[in-house]
């Protein structure tokens, strides 16, 4: 069995967000790094259960990014896998360029099953998975919620419009993660020793088209500020969401 | 020539999310002075003619029965080859579950610029430039779409359902589906509640309410408001509440009309989830409480004494007795 989780590098959570550059750029100065959290909470700790179960299997990790990607894929090798592959790049706003370096190196590592998050926190595209699958005419189960591996046959909850489906594929298969696939882990010390020797395997990107490009960000408009409505005149607010707001 | 939509249906019924694919669609040919055409995959039990209300010339149907089962992979050689027959120039559907999925693959098979998690028409003045919702709702970024087909799946709740009148003309379309690999063994649907990411309301609730058998007054509001319910995460990782319910940066985001939070603190992580509300509510005890700053309406005070009067109220407003 080999694995391949595709980890992006995110700003916290908690990061300002800011533009620089007339807003063409987010302004990445004082930003925390983090593996996105969909990458590493579900897809990698998923993977990381099937190597726990079958000793045999192969997990590599992938990032498409700079150099300034090591840290997250040093962290995320601290909570498990074999070894990482860094596709060396800055060139990162187009999911069509991304997805067709990560569909390279897949080919090439024969890989059974490949893990993405739902979407990043940054650019929310949740496209990766899907244009991976379509480079490699695999079949996609996207926001899976449960994931079982049976042989050569996975069983996957998904969630569909209005519920959820039981999806029986057979490997080879892209899955995109969500929660309830695994719960988060934190890496213990002979992980993070041990992530220091683990291979990071530094590859050129192939040559690829971009199909979209990012013109400006913008920032919501500031709220007008709150209405404080006293606790014992609820029929003002009522009356305030009706007539003023129109919501009710 | 054409806009393509995608008009998705579930149980052999159009959702909300199909008829807003369908109007903004609509609304884009108009801009581009083109006409909208409709897909429709699978069996349904409406009537297709009249999906012309919605502004669309054309309704093409696969009538296929394999295509009941949304697996990204078929619909996208379907789609694709409905492209080419229509000679459409813009695709459009919903950033929904499935949608997403198809939206991403057949980006690839199309070699089309997407545009997923659209909240806007294009800005045609200078190329073809959509807005999307980026850091998880904390921001937008308007992104040029640079090939000649493109790609625009639309975020839910982002764009409002316009009616007319008019009928379709419909036209079956006989393509030939490739079974898929995926095979489907149980279905599961919350059948009675409204889909979060559809609710034009939702009342969610947070830590304040202490327990998940405080959980009734909460639902007593939602249910005279006609809205849906939500919950912070902490909520749902303690199982108070069933995880499809949690918003938020690592949950689901949502855009409703009105957001009701009732004993949320209002962390950032929250916010990213439910920030672009149009209206929201917070409704807790702590003056300082920082989801006080990202709201419409407030109320400083107990949970278990307001809730109750709001309900009282809105009952009052709606004439439930
Ligand atoms: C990486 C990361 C991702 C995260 N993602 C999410 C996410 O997606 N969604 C999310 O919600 N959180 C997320 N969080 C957690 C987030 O930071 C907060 O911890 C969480 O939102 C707090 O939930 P809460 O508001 O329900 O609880 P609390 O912060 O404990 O707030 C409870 C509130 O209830 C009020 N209250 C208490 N009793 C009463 C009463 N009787 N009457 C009125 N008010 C009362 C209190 O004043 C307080 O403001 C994330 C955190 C991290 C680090």
């Amino acid at each position: 069995m080999k694995i391949l989780v595709c980890i992006s590098k995110t700003p916290d959570t908690t990061a300002k967000i800011a533009f620089k550059n007339g807003n063409t750029q987010f302004e990445e100065n004082g930003v925390q790094w983090i593996i996105n959290p969909y990458d590493e909470w579900y897809a990698l700790i998923r993977a990381i259960e099937l190597k726990e179960k079958d000793a045999s299997t192969v997990l590599h990790l992938i990032n498409v990014g700079g150099a300034e990607s090591d840290p997250i894929i040093r962290k995320a090798l601290a909570l498990g896998g074999d070894e990482a592959i860094r596709v060396n790049t800055t060139n990162l706003s187009d999911s069509f360029y991304v997805a067709s370096q990560i569909a390279e190196a897949a080919k090439s590592g024969a890989y059974d099953l490949i893990f993405t998050g739902k979407e990043t926190i940054d650019y929310n595209g949740s496209s990766i998975g899907g244009m991976v699958a379509e480079l490699l005419d695999l079949p996609y189960v996207s926001l899976a919620t449960k994931f079982e591996l049976n042989g050569t046959t996975a069983t996957i909850t998904r969630e569909i419009e209005g519920g959820e489906e039981v999806n029986e594929v057979p490997l080879p298969v892209v899955v995109s993660c969500q929660k309830g696939v695994a719960e988060a882990r934190i890496p213990n010390m002979r992980g993070i020793m041990s992530a220091r020797t683990k291979p990071l395997k530094v590859v050129e990107p192939v040559a690829a088209d971009t199909l979209t490009s990012i013109k400006s960000f913008e920032l919501p408009p500031p709220k007008a500020g709150v209405k404080i409505i006293s606790t014992d005149n609820m029929a003002e607010l009522v009356r305030l969401l009706h007539e003023e707001a129109k919501v009710i | 020539m054409s806009v393509l939509i995608l008009a998705d249906q579930t149980e052999g019924h159009f959702k909300k999310t199909a008829l807003e694919a369908l109007s903004y669609g609509a609304k884009l040919a108009e801009q581009l002075n083109t006409t909208a055409e409709a897909l429709v995959l699978g069996t349904v039990n409406e009537d297709l003619a009249s999906l012309g209300k919605y502004g669309v010339k054309k309704v093409h149907h696969a009538a296929n029965e394999a295509l009941n089962i949304v697996d990204a992979q078929v619909y996208t050689k379907v789609i694709a080859e409905a492209v080419n027959a229509t000679g459409a120039n813009v695709v459009v559907l919903s950033h929904n579950n499935t949608g997403r999925a198809i939206a991403a693959r057949l980006s690839v098979r199309l070699k089309a610029a997407l545009a997923p998690a659209a909240v806007s028409l294009p800005d045609t003045s200078d190329g073809f430039v959509v807005k999307k919702v980026v850091f998880s709702g904390k921001a937008s970024a308007n992104v040029s779409l640079n090939t000649d087909i493109k790609i625009i799946s639309l975020n839910q709740n982002a764009f409002k359902i316009a009616a007319g009148e008019g009928t379709a003309e419909v036209v079956s379309l006989n393509i030939s589906v490739e079974p898929g690999k995926i095979k489907v063994t149980a279905t599961d649907k919350v059948t009675g509640e409204i889909p979060l990411t559809e609710a034009t309301r939702v009342v969610s609730g947070g830590r304040g309410l202490k327990g998940p058998e405080n959980w009734g007054i909460l639902e007593d509001l939602a249910k005279a408001l006609d809205a849906a319910t939500a919950c912070s995460r902490p909520v749902a990782d303690s199982n108070w509440r069933p995880h499809h319910e949690h918003v938020g940066q690592t949950g689901i985001a949502i855009a409703p009309n009105l957001y009701v939070a009732v004993g949320i603190s209002g962390a950032i992580q929250h916010l990213a989830g439910v920030n672009r509300s149009k209206v929201i509510v917070v409704i807790n005890k702590d003056a300082e409480a920082p989801f006080f700053k990202a709201a419409d309406y407030g109320v400083v005070g107990d949970i278990f004494e307001v809730l109750p009067k709001l309900t009282e109220e809105v009952k009052k407003l709606k004439g439930i007795v």
